[in-house]
């Protein structure tokens, strides 16, 4: 793990005192982090803890939200993406999202990829689409089981399948970043074990932020690693610091599984 | 005559009680007395409970008794003797079904899955009559229409352009038999549902959106109802607004611009007829719309779409079959509606495209053939049948198709 020591240097996000609300309920009490850039980073923590709603402050996705309020900072590459000048339809563009449950629209395979690059006006010819399309489902891993049928319907590809096309669409706009809440809880292993290969390959052009509930995977995927619990950031640390010697008792008893 | 079969059946209603009050009762006594000579709780031996026996007893009584009823219709005599006779029968033979019942009543005996099986025969029965009488209808519709078709041809009937049955009724007048020809009033009826569609489509279609995407919870809780609310109006009260209200202003308005235009006409009606769909329209595709999971609303979102290309690129795709079924379904309410249009639209069979003229449709010319003093097997009314069976076979093909691609559509997110 020594050896992406480098990268982290770089940082992200920047996040000071962030708190969200939904309604009167805190859902965060005040989370202060720093994302490295490169490499993955994976959030843990019970149930509840308020992951996914972490997640979510990074593309703005609360905002969709009715009722969620989120104060603090929040930057990215240095700038505030809570300004309110700044348009949320351009930070997802820049920060990709990949759900727990695979949700490809219902349009056809190459329309499911081509969706992104087309709002955003990413190409200018059938042909330059056409090979972005075939750029993204390669990078996914998906190109060869699909690249027959890309005119078929996306819901019409198994669970796994349809994982690897959601990442290959969120891949097509170019993204800095990917955000991916429990991608592979709906996955059987060997689907899992091909969207790990598949996180390996891409962290090295993308900032990664990985929610898992698997323990295995976040010390196989991730470079670093953040515990949550009841809504507060309890740990954050190099991932091997983490899972063989965590500083905070409560780290310690959730990974070896005496909380959760 | 009447009156006396009311009282037969009374005292049947009476046997069938009686026999379920008098078996469930003997059975609880048996379970008792049981009970006390060999210690065992009192049903707990019996195959089943002693309201099944009851039932048992009733469902047979009924059959029995039915039957003889039946047979005394049949053959069908009169005067006391006769009516006194038939209730002796009747009152014997359910008191004797009772009796023999009771009888053959042990712990073993099965009444539980006798009673499971009438009860499942009497819903097969009871659908099956729902069927052959759905089945009378066409077979009706159908063999008045070849009787009409005998008089006039049927291509005559299908292409002919001219409508003027009214002529057939003198039969004074030699040589003129009426003309049948078709097409102008299926074309009012067309035109007419035109008018309503463009009226009610884009307008239901976007209360539909706006409810589901862009109202908040508690608009939409009001919303909601208040539209739904015009479908509950009767389509009578839709008419003569039609007719007292929507023809006159369009005349009016019309006179305005220089133009006369009659207060009966395909936009009256169309435009009040578009009012009555929208709810039926918007309902629909609001529900359609809502079934589309909020995951992939999430999944734009998350690529940077706004939410007016999220609406029209994937919720519009995916909702887009059920919307399909909805326009269907409204459209075979539209052709099929009659009060709106015998109100408001005219009697006139004008083969046009003009909405401001009077038009009339299938409907209408049903009721206007079959209303009054008819010969029945002049062609005037029997054509009434060969165009309810057109008009039957067309909103028959559409349901069909409405259903199949709103079936379609349903697995679809399962
Ligand atoms: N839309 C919402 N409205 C109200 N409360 C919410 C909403 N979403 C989450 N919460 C609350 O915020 C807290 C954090 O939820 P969150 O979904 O972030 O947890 P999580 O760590 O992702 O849990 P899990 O591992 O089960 O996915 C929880 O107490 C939850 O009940
Ligand atoms: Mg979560």
């Amino acid at each position: 793990m020594s050896d992406i020591e480098s990268p982290s240097t770089d940082v992200k996000f920047t996040c000071r005192d962030v708190k969200v609300h939904y309604g009167d309920f805190e859902a965060l009490h005040g989370i202060d982090i720093d994302i490295p850039d490169r490499g993955v980073t994976a959030f843990i923590g019970p149930s509840g803890c308020g992951k996914s709603t972490f997640l979510r402050t990074f593309n703005r996705m609360n905002d969709t939200i009715e009722g969620c309020r989120v104060s603090g900072e929040v930057l990215m590459d240095g700038q505030d993406i809570y300004d309110k000048t700044l348009d949320p339809v351009l930070l997802r563009a820049q920060v990709g999202m990949v759900f727990q449950k695979p949700n490809p629209f219902p349009k056809s395979i190459y329309d499911n990829i081509a969706y992104g690059p087309r709002i955003h006006g990413l190409t200018s010819s059938k042909a330059e689409l056409d090979a972005l399309v075939e750029k993204s489902l390669r990078r996914a891993g998906l190109w060869d089981e699909v690249k027959d049928r890309l005119k078929l319907s996306g819901t019409g590809l198994s669970g796994g399948q349809q994982q690897r096309l959601v990442i290959a669409r969120a891949i097509a706009v170019s993204p800095q970043v990917i955000l991916m809440d429990e991608p592979a809880s709906a996955l059987d292993p060997i689907a899992t074990a091909k969207l790990e290969a598949l996180i390996d390959e891409l962290k090295e052009r993308y900032c990664i932020i990985i929610v898992t509930h698997s323990m295995a995977q976040a010390a196989r995927v991730s470079d670093k690693t953040a515990f949550f619990y009841m809504g507060d950031l309890i740990e954050f640390d190099d991932t091997e610091k983490i899972f063989t010697n965590p500083s905070n008792s409560r780290t310690q008893d959730y990974i070896t599984g005496r909380t959760g | 005559m009447n009156q006396n079969l009311l009282y037969i059946l009374a005292f049947m209603a009476i046997l069938v009680a009686a026999g379920y009050v008098y078996n469930r009762k003997s059975v609880l006594a048996q379970a008792r007395s049981g009970a006390v000579q060999n210690g065992r709780g009192s049903m707990a031996h019996w195959h089943s409970q002693a309201n099944y026996h009851g039932y048992f007893t009733a469902w047979i009584t009924g059959l029995v008794t039915f039957a003889i009823f039946i047979g005394g219709v049949f053959i069908g005599g009169s005067g006391l003797p006769f009516l006194l006779a038939w209730l002796g029968v009747i009152i014997l033979s359910g008191l004797a079904t009772i009796l023999i019942v009771n009888r053959k009543i042990t712990p073993q005996f099965r009444a539980r899955n006798y009673v499971e099986r009438f009860i499942k025969l009497s819903l097969i029965l009871l659908s099956v009559i729902a069927v052959l009488t759905t089945f009378g209808i066409i077979m009706s519709l159908l063999f008045e229409s070849l009787r009409f078709f005998d008089k006039v041809p049927v291509l005559d009937f299908l292409f002919g352009l001219q409508w003027s049955p009214q002529t057939a009724l003198r039969a004074d007048q030699a040589g003129q038999s009426g003309a049948f020809g078709a097409v102008p009033i299926f074309a009012g009826t067309f035109l007419i549902m035109l008018v309503a569609m463009v009226i009610a489509g884009p307008i239901g279609l976007m209360i539909a959106i706006y409810l589901s995407e862009y109202a908040s919870k508690s608009v939409r809780k009001i919303v909601k109802p208040l539209i739904e609310i015009l479908a509950g109006i009767p389509t009578v009260v839709y008419g003569f607004f039609a007719l007292l209200t929507v023809g006159p202003t369009i005349r009016n308005f019309a006179e305005g611009f220089g133009f006369s235009v009659p207060t009966q006409s395909a936009l009256a009606a169309g435009v009040v007829m578009g009012v009555m769909i929208i709810p039926l329209i918007s309902s629909l595709s609001d529900d359609v719309i809502n079934a589309v999971p909020q995951t992939i609303r999430d999944g734009s979102y998350a690529l940077g779409a706004t939410k007016s290309e999220t609406m029209k690129q994937v919720v519009f795709a995916g909702a887009l079959p059920g919307i399909i079924g909805a326009f269907l379904l409204a459209i075979s309410r539209a052709i099929g509606e009659t009060m709106i249009v015998v109100m408001a639209a005219g009697r006139a069979a004008n083969l046009t495209g003009n909405p401001f003229e009077a038009v009339t449709t299938v409907t209408v010319q049903i009721v206007a053939l079959l209303t009054g003093d008819q010969e029945f097997d002049s062609p005037k009314t029997l054509a009434a049948f060969a165009l309810g069976l057109v008009l039957f076979v067309i909103t028959l093909i559409l349901n069909v198709i409405a259903l199949t691609v709103v079936r379609k559509y349903r697995e679809r997110y399962d």
